[in-house]
């Protein structure tokens, strides 16, 4: 694992630009240990200041340094974000084998069901469950339902390799061997599966935490925690923008757009390192 | 009279991915000289370089592929072409007209999305401009009928076709113009036995007819067998023997040729079937000296070390070993 | 028999069509049942927090709809059965935020705002996004392909609130050329006049370009890679062996094969870009179903969120039917087997 990041460090451009931005990010997010103010306390500073030295952000219309609510917010859409992608690996990893190992009938009804899942349009249904939450909601439960609708995608993925495996001679070896199933899955199948479940993870991360910016626009996620997207929210609910107070709305727009396209470049990035292509002009040299 | 002279011709593929450089010396010094109406073999097992000497001869050559040495001269009747050193231009005027290919894989070298004809028509324009549609179509029916192939072909898509007639499609695509040469690139792997006959009928009738020279690429020695004239075999990027077909089955020289016809089945011949130990060598980390010299049973010291040179020995017949050079008391 | 494949696919295009609905529509029966408490009550008790007077007799017909449709009188068997008897007869309920006001004619007043946006702004993106995607892909080695794949990476991850915030501060705040918000500037009505049609592109130009970048984008990547592979097939090779003109490989060869999963890949992403037409909508007050949606939320109007959930499921399952059936035009080996 170090030895892949240390190779696509040196190597793929992208990556190196992606990787910077993230921990840049991460360590960002873990400041918020040291905060001096709470999160959900305010007039804690004088409101409505542009950004200066010494509040890098500025401040809000409730007097809160946006700086360090920035570090609260990013940590805990990082943590949404995650939390979802692992979730919904449990429900992606399950679908996809089992569909990939299966073959036949069972395939094609859980990929009929799979196929269901991707095509439906999921903010329609997640603005209905906050709306039936609404008090109750919390980032957590959020996370949950997320991961329960947003698997179908990876899964698809999953199978394909899974496909691609059963087909190739190795596998045919460990079978004629007299290998069981479970066994040739483990030990032969996951050194290939996994790349893949940890670049969907990414994938996910990425839908999921533009999904909550969306709905916390709208006021439908968990209003009280600071994200990147009830951050927006509370700036617009003060017409931030109308009443000049910009910095609210442009840090956690900056500091996000930064956080997407770095996973995005990852992904792309590690795409295209376990490529079986490029797989194979790495062997060698 | 020479059509086709290749000296010291040297193409390897070089790529560089997350700092791993890599070059696999996929033709490695190549020399041979083919002549007008005979249709030449070059044989060897897969992964000895033919396919890419193939590209290289068709001008086909792409990066990660690089000529990195050598020259391949075409004699057309009015002077000599250098194929390696033509600008785009000057290479589409020849193609199809002056060379053309039968690839590898008829399966999927027509386009899916596309009626044959409109194939053919595509082709067709490239080179001539097209007056009327009906008698392109019939001089197309007329084309595809000398081949055996019924005028719906044209029509059709290329799925609808069996492997057999995708592969007479594209001989028939590739003789159109009735090149001077076709570079035949293992035309009948993935095809069964019996249209495999029928194929290669229809090559030698075209040959016959057409007087061109079709370079056939292969590794299975039966189709040599069948209807080259002459044959190269090529081991690790290099020619390694080069005869008549005759002398090639009833009088080879090199150990790896001999094995190459021991492994042909024979009918009434119920011996046991060795294979050659070892495997085929990893071309990008080639061994050093005679290519095939570490699964060779007659290897000497000089083989490690020294690459035998091609030499001839008969009548027009060719063998790089060292064993024969030193037998014919030639070298060393 | 001709008839056999293309029958048999169009078949089971329409099952999936059908099983999209009926998991949609289940998913959002069961939704309102996780609720811990009672949906209907704590439905109406949202609404009258939000300032809502409504008269008793009103109350109590909302009441009964909403009971029938997503309460939890009889089993759960019973209540789903009901539940879908409601539906097949097209009957979504009397809004609550514009009692009387049934939801389905709320619907049909947004939806030709969302559908015109989400289609051109869906196949304007797919194809323009396509084309000089796969012209960039061909033409890998040049500056301008480069470096709008570069720009494309980073347009790319933007989720689609983001784009549409940027856009409306950029051309209607800072630099005023478009208009803020609406569908038609104020007093300008439904006709065939040049002032009608320039109100509504004016109104509309903003709320579509937002939608067309980011979806543009991700269609650009796709194809650009596609290509890519593409070029190495080996009917291009040959083609390019026989020396036919770059241009026709490019078009006939290349990008015509490379669309074949670019259609399926539109029936696919529908879903995800109605999301982001709902949410640009919301940005640009843009009278369709987004809008409608967040105003139906902010008044706690219970019945008119669940309308507009299962008229979107409905709604996206037969457009993908209708691109899954046109798919067979691109592709010759569907349509003759």
């Amino acid at each position: 694992m170090i030895s892949t990041i240390k190779n696509l460090y040196e190597h793929d451009r992208r990556f190196r630009f992606a990787f910077i931005v993230i921990i840049g990010i991460i360590i960002f997010s873990s400041l918020s240990f040291f905060s001096p103010y709470d999160p959900s306390s305010s007039y804690d500073v004088p409101s409505d200041q542009p950004p200066s030295i010494k509040y890098f952000f500025g401040t809000s219309s409730r007097g809160q340094d946006i700086l360090w609510k920035m570090t609260f917010a990013i940590r805990n859409s990082l943590l949404f974000g995650i939390s979802t992608a692992l979730l919904s690996r449990i429900i992606s990893i399950l679908v996809g084998l089992t569909a990939g190992y299966k073959g036949g009938i069972g395939d094609r009804i859980l990929m009929s069901i799979n196929d269901s899942f991707i095509v439906i349009p999921m903010l329609p249904l997640l603005i209905l469950f906050n709306f039936i939450f609404q008090e109750k909601m919390n980032l957590f439960l959020l996370s949950l339902i997320m991961a329960c609708l947003g698997w179908a995608w990876d899964a698809r993925l999953i199978r394909s390799q899974v496909l691609s495996l059963k087909e190739r001679e190795f596998t045919r070896t460990a079978v004629y061997s007299g290998m069981k199933s479970l066994p040739i899955t483990l030990k032969e199948h996951l050194p290939f599966v996994m790349p893949i479940v940890f670049a969907t993870m990414i994938n996910n991360m990425l839908w999921s935490m533009g999904l909550e910016v969306s709905l916390a626009v709208l006021g439908l996620s968990d209003t009280d925690t600071p994200t990147i997207g009830t951050t927006i929210y509370w700036a617009n609910q003060h017409q931030a923008l109308v009443a000049g107070v910009w910095w609210w709305i442009a840090a956690p727009i900056v500091i996000s757009t930064f956080l997407f396209v770095g996973l995005y470049l990852l992904f792309a990035s590690l795409n295209q390192y376990i490529d079986p292509r490029t797989r194979l002009l790495r062997i060698g040299g | 009279m020479g059509i086709l002279k290749v000296e010291d011709l040297k193409a390897y593929y070089m790529t560089d991915v997350y700092g791993i450089k890599r070059t696999v010396r996929a033709v490695d010094g190549v020399s041979i000289e083919i002549n007008e109406n005979e249709i030449f073999g070059i044989a060897g097992e897969s992964s000895c370089g033919k396919t890419t000497l193939m590209k290289v001869l068709s001008g086909a050559v792409k990066s990660p592929l690089t000529v990195v040495g050598g020259k391949a001269l075409y004699s057309f009747g009015d002077g000599s072409l250098d194929i390696l050193s033509l600008q785009e231009d000057e290479l589409r005027k020849i193609r199809w007209k002056s060379i053309s290919c039968i690839l590898q894989g008829s399966m999927s070298v027509l386009n899916p999305v596309r009626r044959i004809y409109k194939t053919f028509r595509d082709f067709v324009e490239a080179h001539q401009k097209i007056e009327k549609k009906r008698d392109f179509m019939r001089r197309m029916r007329d084309h595809l009928g000398e081949l055996g192939l019924p005028r719906e072909v044209l029509k059709a898509y290329p799925h609808h076709l069996s492997g057999g007639m995708k592969q007479r499609v594209t001989i028939a695509l590739a003789t159109i113009f009735k090149p001077n040469v076709i570079i035949a690139d293992e035309p009948t792997t993935a095809l069964d036995v019996i249209v495999q006959r029928g194929v290669l009928q229809l090559l030698r009738e075209i040959q016959k007819e057409q007087k061109n020279t079709i370079i056939l690429v292969t590794h299975d020695m039966a189709v040599h067998a069948n209807i080259a004239d002459r044959i190269a075999i090529m081991y690790a990027g290099r020619i390694v023997e080069e005869a008549k077909a005759s002398d090639i089955f009833e009088n080879s020289l090199h150990p790896y040729t001999q094995h190459l016809i021991d492994s042909l089945p024979m009918i009434g011949d119920k011996s046991h079937r060795i294979s050659i130990p070892g495997a085929p060598p990893n071309l990008a980390d080639p061994p050093n000296g005679c290519g095939f010299h570490p699964r060779c049973s007659s290897v000497m010291g000089i083989c490690r070390e020294e690459v035998p040179p091609l030499i001839e020995v008969g009548d027009r017949h060719r063998v790089a070993c060292f064993l024969v050079s030193k037998e014919s008391g030639d070298g060393k | 028999m001709k008839y056999g494949f293309f029958f048999r696919y169009c078949l089971q295009r329409v099952g999936q069509c059908l099983l999209v609905i009926f998991i949609g529509i289940t998913i959002t029966f069961v939704i309102p049942r996780l609720a811990p408490t009672d949906p209907v009550e704590s439905a109406i008790a949202t609404a009258n927090m939000s300032g809502q007077y409504t008269h008793p007799e009103a109350v109590a017909e909302i009441r009964q709809a909403l009971t029938e449709l997503y309460g939890l009188e009889g089993g759960i068997l019973e209540q789903y059965f009901n539940f879908w008897k409601r539906l097949l007869k097209a009957d979504l309920g009397p809004s609550y935020s514009s009692f009387p006001t049934p939801v389905m004619d709320l619907i049909r007043r947004s939806l030709p705002w969302t559908v015109g946006l989400l289609l051109t702004s869906a196949f304007i993106a797919w194809a323009i996004g396509n084309l000089i995607g796969g012209l960039a892909g061909y033409f890998s080695q040049r500056g301008w392909a480069r470096t709008l794949g570069v720009f494309c990476m980073a347009i790319r991850p933007t989720p689609y609130y983001i784009m549409a915030f940027v856009i409306l501060v950029l051309f209607a705040y800072i630099l005023p050329i478009f208009p803020l918000s609406g569908g038609l500037a104020i007093g300008v009505h439904f006709s065939f006049s040049w002032r009608f049609i320039t109100s509504l592109l004016k109104h509309a130009f903003l709320p579509s370009l937002s939608l067309v970048i980011v979806s543009g984008g991700a269609w650009f990547l796709g194809m650009n890679s596609l290509v890519s592979n593409i070029v190495a097939e080996d009917y291009v090779v040959y083609a390019e062996m026989g020396g036919v003109s770059n241009r026709n490989i490019l078009f006939r060869y290349v990008m015509r094969n490379a669309l074949l999963p670019q259609v399926t890949g539109l029936a696919l992403q529908l879903g995800m870009i109605f999301n982001g037409a709902l949410i640009t909508e919301y940005v640009f007050s843009y009278p369709g179903l987004g809008y409608l949606t967040y105003n139906a939320v902010f008044s706690g109007d219970y019945g008119l969120v669940i309308g507009i959930a299962i008229f979107s499921i409905i709604g996206v399952a037969v457009a993908i039917l209708i691109i899954d059936l046109a798919y067979p035009l691109f592709d010759p080996r569907i349509r003759h087997q």
